[in-house]
């Protein structure tokens, strides 16, 4: 694929052109380094390359050298179980600041790049920082940069350009949604006695399974999971509003089904004092003439 | 989405198809539009694979790159859109009538009419999605600093001649598209999304066959399952039905038919490069043809469900009268186009890479002046947007129970009468807020001078509001300038007519806060370095 030939030739010859771009854009005056220690960080499992890059972080920050460490393995503890990350790289700095490096395949032309990819980017260098500074909490002299270098193809090539990207705000965000998460004991917990999403079961087993779980289903879910189309069925069969936006709870007050609204709308149900009501009625009352062409004036 | 659009939503849900909001087109089509239908090659960011083009829906041109990688057979798919598309734009360029534009002249520093030339009509583009006018413009940016041989012998891989200027071309109808209102370059789901409120949300009303599942289901159906099917039926082979609209292909095409095909073209073209003696040539040329034909057989079946969707959409679209201020907005529209194409004969470089400070502010400052002008001419002409406005308090209809004549306290005193207005709505008013009302064709003003008594009935009281122009000069108002009792008129809250924002300066005199000056036109604009493994 042609990301990876992309990061392959960002990293080539220990990494002197992305230590360059590194360099041109978070460094201070002078040349771009020239000694730059590329620690080995094989180990064997997740936890040994975790512990591996811990000590290599270090050590290279004692060094007060550049190092760069391509494809660490950092833990974070989601919802109460560790999860293990890999950012592309990570970039030590002389004065102890560690910077996150992400390499992307989408271009980046004339300086700019699609936002919504950006975006994303942005918030999974936030997680890579979250997990460093668990390490760098326990490094003398070491402090994690909130500034993450994004590399991209320039315009229509295979040459990367790399720009700045601040994450603090993506940071804030993740740290709280992360203090947030209910645990997944908790989530286990919930569940009814047997119940299992083992995908070797039979599909009536797990569908019986996946019934008994609680969800919120939102349209931004199809882009992101598998099972959005059930959720979806079900949402609509249960006639959720949501299921058109989230933006359509916000405007109807209490009413939570397509029935309830448009009922409360015709005036069959609802208290006429309640101002979602009350607004819903004009609404109907105001749409309802101009379709049938009774608005007519000058 | 507002609250009357919502609940369009819900009846769409209940009754099981798009509901209306909108009962007239609020964008032109012209007679002839030119479709374009294109695809990129996945993982390879922007590399077109093929396309679909034309302005006749039952001969459409198939485009295809059977080797999105090579370089060559890019270059010849742009060559052949540039003679796709440009004898479209062209057969446009030369049709014009005499026009007036106001400028300002240099000498005297006073606005001056100058004759000029107009086009009659411009030329239309219409692609499937959002997405599709994103690659418009990035086909743009891609080909318009292109150096071909004619420009200058010793640049390496020159491009084919006039794919510069389809660049230029393709840039211009991009940029366009994000003015609000405008009708160069539209994307046949918002066009959609304009005109109906399907039963689903914003976000999968993106998909163009579910979109015209909702709006137009197959008798019998009903728009959810339809668009069900829409979204996720797969024939025999494993392959969707209703394939993407595009640019972007369905991974499962992309792994089982196209990889496998591509490679069977790679094989074929390598063992023809192998070749020992024409008569084994000759043979591997077949089977290398075949390969090409197998790939170009694939393309089309994934573009075409998207193609005649689109005409689809268009015949829906076209059932709907249009809008009368629509042809205001398509006069803009022939503007922009004569300008571009006068930029374009007069041998002016290609538009810039990035705008400068003055440029950027003027295109600004106009957009916004589009959207306000846009939301403005859409209510006045569909009482269903008028009555979005008028939920919202920015409009209202009332009839008029009263006239009283009045006078101004000048030395010439004007006619200013005093009219009362019943009407149960409550608009946003407040003492002195200026109200507008069409007076053929034209905005009449009107202040509000406060509440009259309320009626018998206990409701809401009445408005009392003070017309202030339009009425002629003489001291008795001309006739039919003044509402009369029993007149229903609509009043909105928001002007007709945008006026243009403050003057900026001239590019040469920006301000050191904007960067000063542009410095350096003619070098900046240098073509993209060329490398081997270009994307586009």
């Amino acid at each position: 694929m042609r990301g990876n030939a992309f990061e392959a030739r960002v990293k080539a010859d220990g990494g002197t052109e992305l230590m360059r771009l590194l360099h041109e854009r978070l460094g201070g005056p002078g040349e771009p380094p020239r000694e730059v220690a590329v620690p080995d960080l094989t180990a064997a499992g997740p936890e040994g390359r975790a512990a591996r890059t811990a000590l290599a972080l270090r050590e290279a920050t004692e060094a007060g050298g550049w190092a760069l460490l391509d494809h660490p393995m950092l833990a974070l503890e989601v919802a109460g179980s560790p999860a293990y990350l890999e950012p592309d790289a990570v970039v030590v700095h002389p004065d102890g600041t560690w910077t996150v490096v992400e390499i992307k395949s989408f271009p980046m032309i004339d300086g700019s790049a699609d936002a919504a990819k950006v975006g994303a980017a942005a918030r999974q260098s936030a997680v890579y920082v979250l997990a460093l500074e668990r390490v760098a909490e326990v490094t003398d002299g070491a402090r994690v940069g909130h500034r993450v270098l994004l590399v991209c193809p320039k315009d229509f090539s295979n040459l990367p350009a790399a720009s700045v990207v601040d994450v603090r705000k993506q940071r804030a965000v993740t740290r709280r949604q992360l203090t947030r998460l209910t645990r997944v004991e908790e989530i286990a917990a919930a569940l009814p006695e047997g119940a299992s999403f083992d995908p070797e079961r039979s599909p009536e087993d797990l569908e019986t399974a996946v019934e008994s779980v609680a969800a919120a289903y939102a349209p931004e879910c199809l882009s992101a999971c598998e099972l959005a189309f059930h959720c979806r069925s079900r949402a609509r069969a249960e006639g959720a509003v949501e299921a058109l936006g989230r933006g359509v709870r916000g405007e109807l007050g209490g009413l939570t089904t397509v029935a309830g609204v448009l009922a409360a709308a015709a005036g069959k149900e609802g208290d006429p004092a309640d101002p979602a009501v009350a607004a819903l009625r004009r609404a109907a009352a105001l749409r309802a003439e101009a379709l049938e062409g009774r608005a007519g004036c000058r | 989405m507002s609250l009357i659009n919502t609940l369009a939503r819900l009846e769409a849900v209940e009754s099981g198809r798009a509901r209306p909001t909108a009962t007239v087109r609020h964008r032109r089509l012209t007679g002839r539009p030119l479709v374009l239908v294109p695809l990129t090659t996945a993982g390879e960011a922007g590399a077109p694979l093929g396309a679909l083009v034309g302005t006749d829906r039952d001969a459409p041109r198939l485009l295809a790159v059977a080797q999105p990688r090579d370089r060559d057979l890019r270059f010849a798919f742009l060559a052949e859109l540039a003679e796709a598309v440009l004898p479209h734009i062209e057969s446009y360029a030369d049709v014009v009538e005499p026009a007036e534009r106001g400028e300002t002249d240099p000498a005297t520093g006073k606005r001056v009419k100058v004759e000029t030339e107009l086009c009659v009509d411009a030329a239309q583009i219409v692609v499937p999605s959002r997405a599709g006018i994103e690659f418009v413009r990035l086909l743009g940016r891609s080909m318009r600093f292109r150096r071909t041989a004619d420009d200058d012998p010793d640049t390496p891989y020159p491009a084919p001649a006039r794919v510069p200027l389809l660049g230029r071309w393709l840039t211009h109808y991009g940029e366009r598209a994000r003015v609000p209102g405008s009708s160069l370059l539209l994307a046949c789901t918002d066009l959609l999304n304009r005109h109906w409120a399907t039963g689903q949300s914003n976000l999968e009303d993106q998909h163009l066959g579910a979109l015209l599942a909702w709006i137009d289901p197959p008798a019998g159906e009903s728009g959810a399952e339809a668009a069900l099917r829409a979204e996720l039926a797969r024939d025999a082979a494993g392959q969707l039905l209703c394939p993407p609209a595009g640019p972007a292909t369905d991974p499962d095409f992309d792994n089982r038919l196209l990889a496998p095909a591509i490679e069977k073209y790679d094989r074929a073209r390598a063992s023809l490069a192998a070749a020992e003696d024409g008569l084994a040539a000759d043979a591997r040329l077949a089977e290398l043809s075949g390969a090409e034909r197998e790939i170009r057989a694939l393309l089309a079946g994934v573009l075409r469900p998207t193609w005649d969707a689109v005409w689809r959409g268009l015949d829906l679209l076209r059932e709907l009268p249009e809008g009368a201020r629509t042809e205001d907005r398509w006069t803009r529209d022939r503007w922009s186009f004569t300008a571009h194409r006068d930029r374009v004969r007069s041998g002016e470089p290609p538009q810039p890479r990035r705008d400068d400070a003055v440029t950027a502010a003027r295109k600004l400052a106009a957009r916004e002046t589009a959207q306000a002008q846009l939301e403005a001419q859409e209510a006045l002409d569909d009482p269903l947007v008028l009555a979005g406005r008028r939920l919202a308090g920015e409009a209202f209809i009332g009839e008029v129970s009263a006239v009283e004549m009045a006078y101004s306290e000048s030395k010439r005193p004007s006619p200013r009468p005093l009219v009362t207005v019943r009407t149960d709505e409550r608009p946003q008013l407040g003492e002195g807020v200026k109200i507008y009302r069409s007076l053929d064709g034209k905005p009449q003003t009107a202040q509000f001078a406060g509440y009259g008594p309320a009626d018998e009935e206990g409701g809401a009281p009445s408005l009392v509001l003070r017309i202030t122009d339009r009425m002629g000069r003489g001291k008795e108002p001309a006739p039919g300038s003044v509402p009369e009792p029993g007149d229903r008129i609509a009043w909105t809250l928001f002007e007709h007519d945008q006026r243009g924002g403050p003057q900026l300066p001239d590019a040469e005199e920006t301000p050191w806060t904007h960067g000063g000056p542009p410095g350096g036109v003619e070098a900046a604009e240098l073509p993209d370095p060329m490398t081997p493994e270009d994307l586009l």
